[in-house]
Order: C-alpha cells, then structure tokens, then sequence
C-alpha cells in the first residue's frame, strides 16, 4: 500500500499467450494457439474496463494473465508500476492479494463444503491480512454487510443461497483483502435476468464508495458492458479491434467487427428495432489455431478490401483516446 | 389471420418428493397463421414445460392435469401421447427446435441418417428422395456444401451448424408452426443474430407460424409481433409488441424492462432491480405470486386469489389488481 499513486494501475505491452498444440508419443509441439496476439491497453485506477469479444477470441485468457495464472508467451504486464509478467511464484503472493477475480459460475465457484464465511474469510488467512480471530471475524461480517447479506448467515452454506447471493459471496470474497482491481470475468451471465441487474447495481455502489477501485469487466452481452463500463476493448481472435470511451463505442463505433456487433444485439424496445440497420456477417468465428492471414476479421467482413489479407492492421489512435484496427478507417 | 392453434386453461404439474409443482398453471393463447409470438420468462417460468405440454412431451413425474390444446379441430391432450394421430402432428406439423444443438442431435447418426428419418416416416419418402430433400434444406440453411457434408456426424459442425441443422430438420415436413426453445441461447452473439433472422426468413418462406420462447426481451421486440410475459407458470400480460414495450402494464414487466442495461440507453442511467427472489414453485399461496417481489401491492393483491386476466384494450390483458397505469407514466 505504500506504493506511489500513478494514474495507471495496469498497463498490458504487447501481451501474447500461446497454447502449444503437441502430438505423438514425445509430444513434439506442433502448432499454437494464439489465444491472445499482441495485446496493449492501459487501465486507469478507478475505471471499468470492458472486454467484449465472443467465446474463443481471448478475453478470458488475458484475465488469467493478469492473475498470472498463466505465464505470458510474450509482452510485458505492468500492475502498479511493477513487471510481474516474470515475476517467481513466492513473490506473487503479495501481487494477487491486490487483484482479485469474480468468476462466471456461482454454483461451482464456491467450495460447497465450506461455510459461506470461511470461503469470504479465506483470503484473510492466506494473505495473513488480520492478526486475531476477532478481527477475522469482524471483517468477514463487515465484508457481509458491504454485499447486503445479512452477517448471520456466515454459517450457512453455499447450497443454502440463491444465484444472486452466491454471486455477492463470490464478490466478497473478491473484496476480502481489499484489492485496488477487481477481474469480472462474466460474473452476471449465469444468472436470471431479475437478478442481474441487483450484482450490477452492486458492483457499481462498490466502486463508488472504495475509492480507487478499478474493474476489468469481462462479458460478451455488449449492453452490460456498455451500461457498467467507462471504456471498452472489443476483441476478435486474440486481438483488440476497437477501444474506446463506451459512449463513443455505441455513438460512432468504427471497426466493421463492432458495428456488427453492436447491430447484433436487439433493444429491447420495438420502436427503435424498426429503424435499426442490422448487419448480420457471413461464416463464423475461424479457430484461433489457424487465424486468416493479415486481419483476422477480412473473410467475414463486409468492407474487406484485398489489401485486408496482407499485414495485420495496427491498433492506431484517431483522436480522444479512439483507437481502432482497420486500414478502411 | 385465421387462428391456428389455440391452447386453453393448460395446466402442468410434476408430483416430486418436496411437493406439487404447479409448473403451468392455467395458461391460455393462441397463434394466428403465419405470425410471430414471443413466450417470455425468466428460468422455471414454465415457458418450456408449455411447449413441451403442447407437444405431449411431458414425462413421469410430470402431468397435462387439464386444459385443451386446439389444433385443426381438434384436441390434442385427447390424443395418445404414442399414438399414430399425435404422431402425425408432432415433428410433422408442429415441430420444435431446442436449446442445446450440442445435445439435440444424435451422436452416432449422421446428420442424413437423422434428416432422412423424418421425411421417411412422415412423407412416406423413398431414401433416394429424402436425401435430395435433406440436401436442398441443408443448403436453404446456409449450411456452404451441403452435398459434400450430408455424412458427416454433428460433432464434425459447429454450434451455430448444428442449430442450422436443427432448423432444416424442424423445417423438414413442411410444418405450420415452429416452436424455438431459447434457440440461440448457447450461442456467441453474432451467431445469435444470423440464426434469428435465418429462422424469420424460414417461416416467412414456408408459410409457418413461429413461437419464441426466450428470456430475452430484446430478441422478441426485434422479431415477435405478439408477447406472452410468464411469471410463476402463469401468463401475467399479454399484447401486440408495441402495448408490451410501448405501455406495460404489469408489474413485472414494468419491473423487467427497467431492470435490462440497453444499449441506447442514457449514460448514468441506474438500473431498477426488482426486489427479492424468483418464486419456488412447490406449494405456492393461492395469492399473487409476483406479490412479494411487487411494488404496486395494494391490500386486495393479500387478500383475493391470483388476479384473472383483466382486458385493457384491443389485444392488451394483464392479470393485475393494481392500476400501474399513473405510476408508470
């Protein structure tokens, strides 16, 4: 905590994250997958960052990363200043303390044999964040109290709660050691749509009232992202395509991937459906161990142009902070 | 348009050890010739356990206890559940496509062994006839060389594929209404786009009616022409698409739609959540079920049984004691 306060909490250079592919009896590598190609984007301290992208293009992958639940093939990870890309397993303790995740599945991301409060007060004792068992206590019940469950209910067990509660015991415990960025990695999409909206609303009265707290919100429903997010990052086959403010995202998306994108999701609303263009794209998502040469997008898209399938386009900045991956913009 | 099929007072009950689930309870609609309806609920609603009623699908421990399901003249629940007339009318005439492509289709049969199948028992086609009948529909799903991919087996498609499978199947004998379980629920969101409007163009082009049964809200207003809002296996509002989004009038409608993020909608814009839990359906109260969750709760709600469907106007009906008009405006 005594770390200088800069702008940035995380700043991802160039981050790649191969999955050797091996075959035979000696296991001799035979391909990769490149689940995440060259990744940069910078979060700031007490944003949400939103990564978009369908299943396969690399979101999650780069959660993990962060976490370093993987080592990165390549690129450089910076949290708080420090390069933890190659950091050893004994110092990593102190980084994870700091980062914490909220998972997708609140059935089977809670251990069903431990108590409600042993799972939140777990990250105490690994992190030997209290001294006494009081204070253990105490702060697993004030840790209750910030996700609105009721403090007695710390003997409960997991089976004992709904979808919704199970999903506010995953966000205390994601809170425990009160970690400066928090990885939401689909934590709302196992969920029905009532009780939705009660972990939105909680994740952004959390973020209000811990100052500095920063979110990277993973998901692939554009309108959540939109809604809890500050910027957003729409990814495609383990690349970046577009990021930008989520208000510019929706008013003047550019890369041909986030119109489409953003047209596939229907607005609950029949009058603006009836003057909705709706782009729907050809094919599907190519496998990610044999991507399209140059931009991985050109077979779907609908301005490729055959330059497209020469170079991979950078990601190039047009002004405010816009940055977008395509040569026809 | 004439009406097509018209299900009345349709009750649905599972007998388990914890109780009597009242799964469906009493639900009435009906489908006009080639129209659009939209089912909507969230998870146990008993959206699904009424299509399944309607098709005579429902197995041990649940039970069709009453109702009537009006087909051609005639009413289904009289017919055997595995006899020859029901036979003739379910796949034939009424088909359905499921959640799971993944799990729908057989593994060990190739897509033409299980195409064929079909239209060898329901049309009385010669195999040689069914095959290029199989092909055709392959290829008026999208599926690129269709010929060349008729043997191969399921796992060989992807998602997408194999609902695009389903489709063709579903499309298979000519049916006059098509019934779609959350059909693009697991799936990736472009995918969901291009297999809706596929699905819009299929029975536009074989002159079927479609019954969509989604949690989605967004899905029905860009496709349904009508809407049915289930809560607690009853149907709480009914409407044309624009009474339902234009003017809701009951509470959990009311309560749905402000508690959805939209894309379009304004920034800073505080979701609505509605309040406590989806109800456990083993031994309801004889009240309104949406009731502890309802913030119109006026005296008469505690004290009378669950609402009737009350008329509003044209097509528009709400099963409501509350006026919700004022508060909503």
């Amino acid at each position: 905590m005594n770390r200088p306060q800069n702008d940035t909490i995380l700043d991802i250079k160039d981050l790649k994250m191969y999955f050797p592919v091996t075959r035979g009896l000696l296991r001799r590598k035979v391909a990769d997958v490149k689940a995440v190609d060259g990744v940069t984007f910078k979060i700031r301290r007490g944003e949400t960052l939103g990564l978009v992208g369908e299943s396969g293009c690399g979101k999650t992958t780069i959660g993990r990363c962060i976490l370093r639940l993987y080592k990165p093939t390549g690129g450089q990870i910076l949290f708080d200043g420090e390069d933890i890309t190659s950091l050893p397993d004994k110092n990593l303790r102190g980084v994870r303390s700091n980062i914490a995740l909220i998972f997708q599945d609140p059935y089977s991301s809670l251990d069903p044999r431990q108590s409600a409060g042993g799972i939140v007060g777990e990250p105490l004792d690994i992190h030997h964040w209290v001294g006494t068992h009081s204070e253990h206590k105490d702060r697993v019940e004030q840790l209750f109290r910030l996700v609105g469950l009721d403090p007695s209910m710390t003997n409960r067990f997991p089976h004992e709660f709904s979808g919704g509660q199970r999903q506010r015991i995953g966000v205390a415990r994601a809170l425990a050691c009160d970690p400066s960025l928090i990885i939401c990695d689909e934590p709302i999409s196992a969920l029905d749509v009532s009780i939705q909206a009660q972990i939105i609303n909680l994740l952004e009265e959390l973020q209000e009232g811990i100052k500095g707290l920063t979110y990277l919100f993973i998901a692939h429903d554009l309108s959540v992202v939109k809604h809890i997010s500050d910027r957003v990052a729409v990814m495609y086959l383990g690349h970046i395509v577009e990021i930008t403010s989520s208000r510019e995202l929706y008013e003047n998306p550019l890369h041909p991937y986030t119109k489409a994108l953003l047209s596939a999701v229907p607005i609950a609303d029949p009058f603006v459906e009836e003057k909705r263009e709706r782009i729907i794209l050809k094919g599907e998502v190519p496998t990610p161990l044999n991507p399209p040469p140059g931009c991985s997008f050109h077979p779907r898209c609908f301005m490729a142009i055959p330059e497209c399938s020469q170079a991979v386009p950078p990601l190039r900045d047009i002004g405010g902070g816009h940055k977008v991956a395509c040569i026809r913009v | 348009m004439a009406e097509l099929l018209r299900v009345e007072n349709l009750k649905t009950q599972f007998h388990t050890d914890s109780g009597l689930v009242k799964a469906v309870d009493g639900i009435s609609y009906h489908i006009d010739e080639l129209e659009i309806i939209g089912l909507v609920g969230e998870s146990g609603c008993g959206k699904s356990v009424s299509q399944l009623s309607v098709m005579q699908l429902i197995n041990a421990p649940g039970k069709i206890v009453g109702g009537e399901v009006i087909f051609e003249g005639r009413d289904l629940l009289k017919l055997k559940a595995h006899g020859p007339e029901m036979r003739s009318v379910r796949g034939a005439k009424i088909a359905m496509i499921f959640q799971e492509p993944m799990t729908s289709l057989n593994p060990v049969l190739t897509i033409n062994q299980q195409l064929t199948e079909m239209l060898e028992l329901h049309l009385g086609m010669s195999s040689k006839e069914a095959r290029e009948r199989v092909i055709e529909l392959l290829g008026m799903v999208g599926i690129p060389s269709a010929k060349s991919r008729v043997d191969d087996y399921p796992h060989q498609f992807s998602g997408g594929m194999r609902q695009r499978v389903m489709i063709a199947m579903a499309l298979s004998c000519n049916p006059e209404i098509l019934i779609a379980d959350e059909p693009t629920t697991a799936l990736d969101v472009t995918t969901q786009a291009q297999l809706l409007e596929l699905m819009r163009d299929m029975v536009e082009q074989f002159k079927a009616s479609l019954v969509i049964v989604t949690h989605n809200l967004g899905v029905v207003a860009r496709y349904a022409q009508r809407i049915y809002i289930m809560y607690a296996g009853r149907i709480v509002e009914e409407g044309t698409t624009k009474d339902i989004f234009g003017n809701p009038r009951h509470p959990y409608t009311i309560g749905l739609l402000k508690c959805i993020p939209r894309l379009d909608e304004e920034e800073g814009r505080k979701l609505v959540p509605i309040k406590g839990l989806p109800p456990n359906l083993i031994n309801m109260p004889p009240t309104c079920a949406f009731l502890p969750r309802c913030s119109y709760n006026i005296e008469r709600c505690s004290q009378e049984p669950w609402p009737p469907l009350k008329h509003l106007h044209d097509q528009h009906y709400i099963s409501c004691y509350a006026d919700t008009e004022e508060k909503n405006r």
